[in-house]
């Protein structure tokens, strides 16, 4: 599914910039993984890097998906091979509705694959069940996207359209962040609802809050750019136990 | 080489003034004025301290008049719902060239409503008319007003009476007809809401020529105490042509004067508004988008004045700007002596899709009463790298996602068009606009 290997990365154009220092990953089909890692140590890097953000450039490394590397792919073909990544701070967009804006990407999603587009009543249909799953406020799908939605609605509106693009991995970055406990439930049962054998996820997380809710097959710790020790559920306990403390110690390069 | 000073174009409006002989007496008296004030203050010039023109060059018009149109004619109205915002159910009077065409007006008479032409206007209307005609709109306002004053050949009094609460807007459409280039249009209105009375009005103008035309249109409205009016203005030029446009109201106690404009096209347009809150707790909300591209230019001259305490004013003016083209926003609010408890705000947001574009921007309050609520400000930006960012990881490409971005940053302003049939039009005009803006390859 995903292959990540040696990947060092940075913001263009940025000396002694480098975020990500030969982080490798591999992602199974089905399998759902949490990268958690203390502030800093380049978790949104990654999931935005993997989306394809262009805000950073890839100076080392690969990204293979699905087979073939897309470190030359725009994002909305990333979003057409079928990834996804539910934004931490996703952007309040004026004028554009959220039912105009996902007609627009799943049209253009089965168009690039070449499957046939749905039409207004079918994703009507699509939009309104969906909207009744992930239980957002109707009223705010009149809205412009995202304009005025809480934190936690903008974290629901993610998991909206995660629950229609229907993508073959997800990249979940820090989507607990100010959640409470309710938000956080549905964010999880969104999740939980989509797992399947062949659909895999990435958490990035902070906190182990989330993985009570999703329960991850593999967990890795992230410390300065590298992904520096990867294990179960047990590895999140440790975190939530004892912070980052050791990996800091272990990991991190000694200061000046 | 030497040039020699191109020979002053006044003569040829002059010449116009002089021709148009079948104005009625009543009305010769202020035509004369207005003549005589033209002469007296030329066209506005760029030069230092004229603050009100610093950013809007008219130079063009001291070497190329513009005559008056001949009437020209127009086949059938079946025609109209292409070209303009229309719906049968509107009180649509259709102005041709600047010239009322009784044959293409729908729905001119109608309960609590009355358009009609000032020439054919009985001695009753006409005794309302007088003390109204030029006092908001006066010749010594601006040269324009008095251009249009001396010059109009068809005036247009829309009567709404007092109490009437219409159901359908009542539509002015002025159209400047395909003909011979350098002609000038000067449409006039005169709206009269009673008080109490409550009304959408809609003023269009589309140019189906192509070639450079003059379009000079004044706009005045006076409202009763308490009326309320939601006033529309949609300039559509084409991009030779100038559309210098003044708008005028004035409010008593509790009225309101609310106007959404939609502007694009010309190659120099201009957007005068000002609002005269003149009693308590008159409102007044000044909104616009403008869209500019290639080598056009719009300047937005928007003001308000309070007179007297508990009046709100807002104005909210966003405009997209592509190609080498060029927009102006001034926005002036004064406040009054005693004009205690004014609420006034002002905004102007910029959406620049080019590097050769250029707002200039300028959100200004006056204030002389000190128990006041206040605040401006502008923007001006680029599309927004991260809103793109986000369209695009969901599979939408980058093309398609920068007009979503920029259809998006009209539609705020696009919504206000209420009348179904005159947002749709929008919307499609939208939709042929936002393709042919010269963005450097973003759209």
């Amino acid at each position: 599914m995903l292959e990540v290997t040696d990947l060092h990365a940075q913001v263009v154009d940025m000396e002694d910039g480098e975020i990500l220092k030969g982080l490798s990953l591999k992602v199974n089909p089905g399998e759902v993984h949490a990268i958690m890692g203390p502030n800093g140590s380049g978790k949104s890097t990654f999931a935005n890097v993997l989306a394809g953000r262009t805000d950073y450039e890839v100076t080392a490394g690969d990204i293979v998906f699905e087979g073939e590397s897309i470190l030359e792919a725009a994002p909305d073909e990333r979003a057409h091979k079928g990834l996804f990544l539910a934004f931490q701070y996703p952007a309040e967009i004026p004028g554009v509705r959220p039912w105009q804006f996902l007609k627009a990407a799943l049209d253009a999603k089965h168009e690039a694959n070449g499957e046939k587009k749905l039409s207004v009543r079918d994703f009507s249909k699509l939009f309104d069940s969906k909207v009744d799953e992930v239980k957002i406020n109707p009223d705010l799908m009149k809205r412009s996207l995202n304009e005025g939605f809480s934190g936690g609605e903008k974290k629901r509106n993610e998991m909206l359209q995660l629950a229609i693009l229907e993508p073959t991995l997800a990249v979940l970055d820090e989507t607990d962040s100010g959640l409470d406990v309710d938000a956080m439930r549905i964010v999880s049962d969104a999740v939980n609802a989509l797992r399947s054998p062949d659909r895999s996820f990435i958490l990035v997380t902070h906190y182990n809050r989330l993985l009570h809710h999703i329960k991850p097959d593999v967990v890795h710790v992230l410390v300065d750019g590298r992904l520096v020790e990867t294990g179960g559920p047990e590895l999140a306990e440790e975190v939530e136990r004892d912070g980052y403390k050791r990996f800091l110690e272990e990991h991190a390069p000694a200061s000046a | 080489m030497t040039t020699t000073a191109p020979p002053s174009t006044i003569a040829s409006y002059e010449r116009d003034f002089l021709k148009h002989e079948d104005r009625a007496d009543w009305l010769s008296e202020l035509q004369r004025q207005a003549w005589t004030e033209f002469e007296k203050l030329g066209f506005p010039t760029t030069r230092r301290g004229n603050e009100l023109w610093k950013y809007t060059d008219l130079r063009r018009l001291d070497s190329q008049a513009f005559n008056l149109s001949e009437a020209a004619s127009m086949a059938a109205s079946g025609e109209l719902s292409k070209i303009a915002p229309w719906s049968d159910d509107w009180h649509s009077a259709v102005v041709i060239d600047g010239r009322f065409s009784p044959d293409l007006s729908r729905n001119v008479e109608s309960a609590g409503v009355s358009i009609s032409d000032f020439a054919s206007t009985a001695d009753s209307l006409r005794q309302k008319i007088e003390p109204v005609l030029g006092s908001l709109a006066t010749v010594e306002d601006n040269a324009f007003v008095a251009l249009n004053t001396a010059l109009f050949q068809s005036g247009l009094l829309v009567e709404i009476g007092d109490d009437a609460e219409l159901d359908q807007p009542v539509h002015i459409l002025n159209i400047v007809s395909d003909g011979p280039d350098h002609r000038a249009i000067y449409p006039r209105t005169l709206l009269i809401a009673g008080s109490n009375s409550k009304a959408v009005v809609i003023e269009s103008f589309v140019n189906l020529s192509s070639g450079p035309q003059l379009t000079v249109p004044v706009f005045e409205a006076s409202l009763g105490a308490g009326a309320e009016l939601q006033h529309f203005r949609v300039q559509l030029e084409n991009e030779q042509s100038l559309h210098l446009g003044t708008t005028r109201s004035e409010q008593p106690a509790g009225a309101v004067f609310n106007s959404t404009t939609f502007a694009t096209g010309p190659a120099i347009g201009r957007n005068d508004v000002h609002t005269n809150l003149a009693e308590e707790g008159a409102e007044t909300t000044l909104h616009g988008l403008y869209i500019t591209n290639g080598q056009s230019h719009q300047d937005n001259e928007i003001s308000t004045t309070h007179h007297k305490p508990h009046g709100t004013s807002h104005q909210f003016y966003k405009g997209i700007l592509a190609g080498k083209s060029r927009a102006v926003f001034s926005g002036k609010v004064l406040v009054q002596p005693g004009a205690m408890k004014t609420v006034a705000e002002q905004k102007d947001l910029n959406l620049l899709l080019s590097h050769g574009a250029e707002i200039d921007t300028k959100p200004s309050l006056e204030i002389y009463a000190d128990d006041v609520k206040c605040a401006h400000g502008a923007t001006a930006g680029h599309v927004d790298t991260s809103m793109l960012f986000y369209l695009m990881s969901r599979g939408i490409d980058r093309q398609d996602a920068a007009k979503m971005l920029v259809t998006g940053f009209a539609t705020e302003i696009i919504d206000e068009f209420e009348p179904e049939p005159l947002r749709e039009f929008l919307y499609e005009k939208l939709d042929q606009i936002v393709p042919k803006l010269d963005s450097e390859g973003i759209l």
